[in-house]
């Protein structure tokens, strides 16, 4: 709750054009946009928290439930498409039982489709985090998703 | 002026007019459901396309300026497909259910599909399905229905300030929806259905309480009232297809009678009661330094809006309830006894041009020992509907006298249907309180007609008192800012929270325009200037009340059963 | 760093002596791993205790190439190597500085007058490059993009100061409106013209918008500019808004580019530092705030309309025009929306003179165009050819020819708005008319290769699916239109078994309503979204119809892409009988006992390919 005043603090007497601006830090700093966060933005630009909700919803960026520790983007741009991305997206959601949009139980992974990442040359690209995996095949996911789990482990052993 | 050519013939129009209303004012038909006059065109529906030569595609003419020679086609071959196809669209992901639907025989999308000719389901495929939103007492949302025109989001940002359903997600996804997507009774809804008013399908409809009624009536066990508001009597008829502006008040009480309805009464009356408490009120405010300026109480959809959104302005409130309250108090009061009638036998039904005073009988302090003041609230719609439930044909009753003892209204009683009516009711009556003479001139000019803000000085006995008249909400939000900002001439305002008042209340007929408003608006005047009794404190059924049972003005027993209280409201804003 | 420019900046020139490695850092070079590679080379400097200078660059152009590392040392001249991954670095390093060259042969080397390595391809003779004229690009990949000094030792914010010192707005205006430039966004209007409108208009305030949200899949050169050449972007901008008359410049970019607004909001603040952005410019009264914002994500927001109601902070729905965002856009004001191409082309526009300009390209089109070369090619990457080069020159020498040597099917240009080029065009010269006549647009620059194994029923129903996700939802063609478009297509494209009456006849119809759907999304649409939707399946349709026939005649997908359309059989003497296919059968088609061949029931099967996918013994063949 503390982390959306202090977004907000940052921008005094702002009027709606912060908008965008502010649901972007706020999901920086939370993850993802609670509903808590929504109004508070929207009592702050003196904006009805159905137009904030309505602007919210438009846009690709924001999500409205709590991610995993891991984001995973997976590109279905053309030049991935064409490349197969598909198969690398399906082979993501078998790993992780998840849905784009979704997180998995264990609060791990979130999975997130996205329209291109603009990395084409790469093609088919996952990024992980930002980190990007090039030429990314469906055989190589569950490998790539067990050293991001492993990372896990090895942070809660030290 | 500049010249057209509308499929071959030369026609005048204004300069920067935009092509729909110049071809409307030909007389050409061009299908619409997403323009509100009035409001800027946000071309969304795309069904008023038309073809201008020397454009590649196809141009909106609700969003296109007219221009010296320009040559346009209304009706070619390429239009009417484009058009056909749209609709064809728009059923491809439409439930099939208009037997069932409200809206039947009455519905934008329904008229244009039949319009252009479209007989069979020529896209099948993916439907979205939502849930409908029953949550409201007073509306209903079924996105199912909901075609995205966007009427309503923009009715209720624009006219009413309140914004509390916007388009959501995006795409084949996209839908009209609150925050959060939650039900409206937690939005910041205030009731008021102009979003019905401007929904062209069946997305948008009130919460129906037909069958409650009918089901009343038909129990013997019940003793089944009814009250009917100011502003039904002159638009009713229009559901009939008489013209805009006729008074039905008589034959709509021989209508009522014969639904089974055992009294009759009109609301006009307890809006006499009311003038008499608010008048005191504010007479008694300004002499002994009450919170000024007392702001009306008789909308609900204001009510609600005064408590979610500018809670710092309920002490400003008349606490007087609605004339619809006060009566449901005193039918099942003073009637009762009267007629030494079980009070929670007597079922109250109250007629109205209105959805929020569905929600505005379900308050918490409108009952009596929890036997609630109103139990059913139908509007203007509903009435007709009924009337046509009954096969009852209006155009060959005879017209009949309301009831005693809540029968007898006056002019000024009547005037509550119309923006500035309250006012000017109060200003007769005060007058009289402050002076004991009866002001020479009753009609006060300054605050008729159906501009959103009308405003007017008095001078009552060398007292300076400024009034306000706003409707439709989002102009009283200017006031309030204003006042908030330190205005200070003003000591009394009235408000209505549809642009017009009652007359164009959220339970009046659908479709209707300018022009009907303006008619049942002239109705009324009218029949102010022919009544016999023009002043609320010359209402002798009034007087009555007060020396039988209520005493008087602001006594106790008035304060018990004709005032209320507001409380800041939390719902998402 | 002795000489300084109009601004005061310090030029940094080369130190003699020192020894400059440059390692390509963009967004694809990390991706492939240069951040490693840095890394290491830093940790070389380090132990070696070398006179050197790490310059991270941005990127070249060559996606397959990355990681690069390129050298100058010795006095002799820049030298480039490709796929310089972390462990590579050393040996190439510990051979270059004693002035060899070993096992790992490096690419190519710059012309720089200086000594020349033998037996090594100038740049110029290289074949990525050989085609290419590098006029926007010029600086990327090559100088320090977090570097205003290095911007200015290659002659950067010269034509700024020019024009502020003795240019009219006007005449700047005019200028651009002669050299022929066209906007490299879309639609290719005169950026001269248009910025006409804009100053035509009274005003007090006036807005220039740098469209950089690059939402069109397959394209990346808005992010490559920014992220390797900041500077220039910038000084196109102050160069618009100087002309236009605004003061006030926003860049709309996308938050998916982390990088490209990390390096514009540095190089932004380098400008102000130095006087070039802020209030009343060298003296001239020419103030200009550029501010970020950062796209959130909707494709729609290329279009110009909704763009400005982003910035607004609202939905970015589209608005009828008139009225025209150069009378009135942002907040009600004049403004003008340019993309980042269109920009940065305007100081080489305003350096070498509108005549000079002009002469570049062809009859209608100026300059030259950046694309990005992606999909099934040998050389991906970004690329900037002279308008009127042929589309053969780009995929065959450019692009090297098609993946393992396979047969060229088509090129897509032009994203989501744009179509498919068939082989028999393949020597059409590519220029804003030419590419309308085959039935493709400009587009923002997305060229993606595809080759036999690319269904085109596919690729015209991966766009439909993006478009109606990606639609604003607000008028009705769009939003419904393209939604029924797309169910057509996953129809012709999906198993014809179980099936009802009515969807075996949407198939057959399915051609004549995708045309009729077409037409009137196009000439009803609200925006140029909509109106430009239905192109990938008009051009699909148009170049490759016996694709579409074989998958709804014969229920045939001829690339093998379409996995519904397939035939799944078992392979009696590889089974063995794990039963695993069985399990994972969706309808009951697998049959068979434990431990025996299995086999599949051809009138149950889906072809959902899950057999295909389990089999641990590759039993399961497709035909």
């Amino acid at each position: 709750m503390s982390e959306i005043k202090t977004v907000l603090e940052k921008y005094p007497n702002a009027k709606r054009e912060s908008l965008i601006a502010i649901l972007q830090e706020v999901q920086d700093k939370e993850g993802y946009l609670s509903r808590e966060a929504i109004c508070q933005v929207g009592e702050h630009l003196k904006l009805p928290s159905a137009k904030v909700y309505g602007v919210a919803t438009f846009y690709n960026q924001f999500r409205f439930v709590k991610p995993g520790i891991f984001k995973i983007q997976v590109c279905r741009g053309t030049a991935c498409h064409v490349k197969g991305s598909l198969k690398v997206l399906e082979a993501v959601k078998n790993e992780l039982k998840i849905e784009p949009g979704q997180t998995t139980k264990d609060g791990l992974f979130s999975l997130e489709v996205v329209a291109c990442i603009g990395a084409c040359g790469l093609a088919p690209v996952m990024a992980v985090n930002g980190e990007f995996h090039a030429s990314m095949a469906p055989e190589n996911v569950k490998k790539i998703l067990n050293t991001y789990r492993e990372r896990t482990k090895d942070e809660q052993s030290k | 002026m500049v010249t057209i050519e509308v499929n071959g013939k030369k026609v005048k129009a204004a300069k920067d007019q935009m092509l729909l209303e110049a071809l409307r004012q030909e007389g050409i038909d061009i299908p619409t459901l997403c323009h509100i006059d009035g409001l800027t065109p946000t071309g969304a529906c795309r069904l008023c396309v038309v073809e201008v030569a020397g454009m590649n595609g196809l141009v909106p003419s609700c969003a296109y300026p007219v221009s010296d020679g320009m040559k346009i086609l209304t009706h070619s071959p390429r239009v009417m497909e484009a058009r056909k196809t749209i609709v064809e669209l728009l059923l491809a992901n439409h439930p099939d259910d208009c037997l069932f639907c409200v809206r039947n025989n009455n519905c934008g999308l329904q008229t244009l599909a039949a319009q252009l000719g479209i007989r069979e389901r020529v896209y099948r495929g993916g439907r979205n399905e939502h849930k409908i939103d029953t949550s409201s007492p007073s509306i209903i949302r079924d996105p199912n229905k909901c075609v995205l025109c966007g009427r309503c989001v923009r009715v209720c940002e624009e006219v009413q300030g309140v914004s509390a359903i916007d388009f959501v997600n995006r795409g084949s996804k996209a839908t009209v929806g609150t925050a959060f997507e939650q039900g409206m009774n937690v939005s910041s809804c205030i009731k008021c259905g102009q979003c019905i008013m401007k929904c062209p399908t069946g997305a948008l409809r009130e919460n129906s309480s037909v069958s409650d009624v009918i089901n009343a009536l038909k129990d013997p066990e019940k003793f089944v009232v009814v009250q009917h508001a100011p502003a039904v009597s002159v638009s009713l008829a229009e559901e009939f297809g008489l013209p805009a502006g006729t008074d039905v008040c008589g034959i709509m009480t021989t209508a009522l009678r014969l639904f089974g309805f055992k009294r009759v009464f009109e609301t006009s009356f307890s809006a006499d009661l009311t003038i008499m408490e608010e008048a005191s009120e504010l007479v008694h405010r300004i002499k002994n330094g009450g919170v000024l300026p007392m702001m009306t109480s008789c909308s609900p959809g204001w009510i609600k809006y005064v408590e979610q959104f500018y809670p710092e302005f309920i002490p400003n409130l008349s606490t007087c309830k609605s004339p619809q309250q006060m009566l449901g108090a005193v039918i099942k009061s003073f009637f009762a006894q009267r007629e030494n009638i079980d009070p929670a036998k007597i079922y109250s039904v109250s007629i109205m041009p209105c959805v929020a005073k569905k929600f505005e009988c379900e308050r918490p302090d409108m009952n009596q020992h929890g036997i609630a003041d109103v139990d059913a609230v139908l509007t203007t719609r509903e009435l007709a509907e009924m009337i046509r439930y009954f096969g009852i044909d209006i155009k060959k009753l005879a017209p009949d006298a309301a009831d005693t003892p809540f029968g007898m209204r006056s002019s000024a009683g009547k005037l509550f249907g119309v923006s500035g009516g309250v006012m000017e009711a109060a200003i007769r009556t005060a007058y009289f309180m402050i002076t004991g003479t009866e002001l020479a001139d009753l009609e006060v000019k300054d605050v008729r007609g159906l501009n959103g803000v009308k405003q007017a000085k008095l001078n009552i006995a060398g007292l300076e008192i400024g009034v306000a008249v706003v409707s439709g909400l989002g102009n009283a939000c200017k006031l309030l800012e204003e006042i908030k900002a330190g205005r200070k001439d003003i000591q009394f305002i009235e408000v209505m929270t549809c642009p017009g008042g009652c007359i164009a209340g959220g339970g009046q007929p659908l479709n209707s325009d300018l022009k009907a408003i303006r008619a049942r608006m002239k109705a009324l005047y009218s029949i102010d200037t022919t009544d016999s009794i023009r002043t609320s404190h010359g209402n002798k059924a009034v007087e009555r009340l007060y020396d039988e049972f209520l005493g008087k003005p602001l006594g106790e027993k008035s304060h018990h059963l004709l005032h209320t209280h507001y409380t800041k409201r939390q719902v998402i804003r | 760093m002795n000489k300084v420019n109009d601004f005061g900046i310090p030029v940094k020139e080369k130190q003699t002596g020192k020894t400059y490695i440059y390692v390509g850092t963009g967004t694809c070079g990390l991706g492939a791993g240069a951040g490693k590679t840095v890394k290491a080379i830093n940790k070389y400097i380090r132990d070696k205790g070398l006179n050197a200078e790490l310059v991270e660059v941005g990127c070249i152009g060559m996606c397959t190439a990355e990681p690069i590392m390129e050298i100058k040392a010795n006095g002799k001249n820049r030298i480039s190597f490709a796929k310089v991954t972390e462990d590579k670095a050393a040996a190439i390093l510990d051979n270059v500085l004693a002035g060899k060259i070993g096992d790992i042969k490096p690419i190519y080397q710059y012309s720089e007058g200086l000594e020349k390595w033998d037996s090594v391809l100038s740049m110029e003779e290289y074949q990525f490059f050989k085609y290419q004229k590098r006029l926007v690009l010029a600086n990327c990949g090559i100088i320090n993009p977090d570097s205003i000094e290095e911007y200015v030792a290659a002659g950067g914010y010269k034509a700024l100061a020019k024009i502020i010192g003795g240019m009219t707005p006007d005449e700047v205006c005019d200028t651009v409106e002669k050299s022929g430039l066209r906007g490299r966004g879309g639609g290719g209007f005169s950026t001269g013209k248009k910025w006409k409108f804009a100053r035509a208009s009274a005003a007090e305030q006036k807005y220039l918008i740098c469209n950089a949200d690059e939402g069109d899949p397959g394209a990346f050169m808005d992010r490559a500019v920014i992220e390797g050449d900041p500077h220039r972007l910038i000084e196109g901008m102050a160069i618009a808004a100087y002309g236009i008359g605004a003061s006030k410049a926003y860049v709309y970019i996308r938050a998916e580019y982390p990088l490209a607004i990390k390096r514009i909001i540095n190089a932004i603040e380098q400008a102000k530092h130095y006087g070039i952005l802020g209030k009343n410019i060298l003296n001239s009264g020419f103030s200009l705030d550029i501010l970020i914002k950062k796209g959130a994500g909707a494709f729609v927001c290329g279009e110009e309309t909704a763009l400005m109601n982003s910035i607004e902070g609202k939905r970015g729905m589209p608005k009828p025009r008139p009225p025209y965002p150069a009378v009135r856009g942002l907040f009600d004001k004049p403004t003008i929306i340019n993309n980042v191409e269109t920009l940065a082309n305007l100081p080489g526009v305003i350096n070498i003179g509108w005549e000079k300009f002009s002469a570049i390209g062809t009859k209608t089109s100026k300059g030259t165009k950046v694309f990005a070369l992606s999909g099934k090619v040998k050389n991906t990457g970004l690329i900037e050819v002279v308008m009127g080069t042929t589309l053969r020159r780009i995929v065959f020498d450019i692009g090297g020819g098609i993946e393992k040597d396979k047969k060229f099917k088509g090129v897509q240009i032009g994203g989501p708005s744009g179509g498919c080029i068939p082989e028999q065009h393949l020597d059409i010269e590519i220029d804003y008319e030419s590419l309308k006549t085959v039935g493709a647009m400009m587009g923002s620059g997305g060229m993606v290769v595809m080759d036999e194994g690319t269904c085109m029923v596919d690729i015209a129903r991966f766009f439909m699916d993006f478009i109606q996700k990606e639609s604003c939802g607000k008028c009705i063609p769009c939003r419904e239109g393209t939604r029924r478009m797309l169910e057509i297509l996953n129809g012709i494209s999906s198993s014809y078994r179980n099936k009802t009456a009515a969807q075996t006849l949407q198939r057959f119809k399915g051609v004549m309503s995708l045309r009729k759907l077409a037409d009137v999304i196009k000439s009803t649409s609200l925006c140029g979204l909509g109106q430009t939707a239905p192109n990938p399946v008009l051009s699909t349709l148009r170049w490759f119809p016996e694709e579409y026939e074989a998958h709804i005649y014969e229920r045939k997908c001829p690339a093998g892409v379409c996995k519904e359309l397939l035939n799944y059989k078992i392979n009696e003497k590889k089974c063995k009988g794990c039963t695993l296919c069985a399990g994972k059968c969706p309808v009951q088609a697998i049959k068979g006992a434990k431990k025996a061949p299995h086999y599949i029931i051809e009138d149950k099967c889906i072809g959902c390919g899950n057999c295909l996918e389990v089999c641990p013994f590759k039993a399961v063949e497709v035909s």
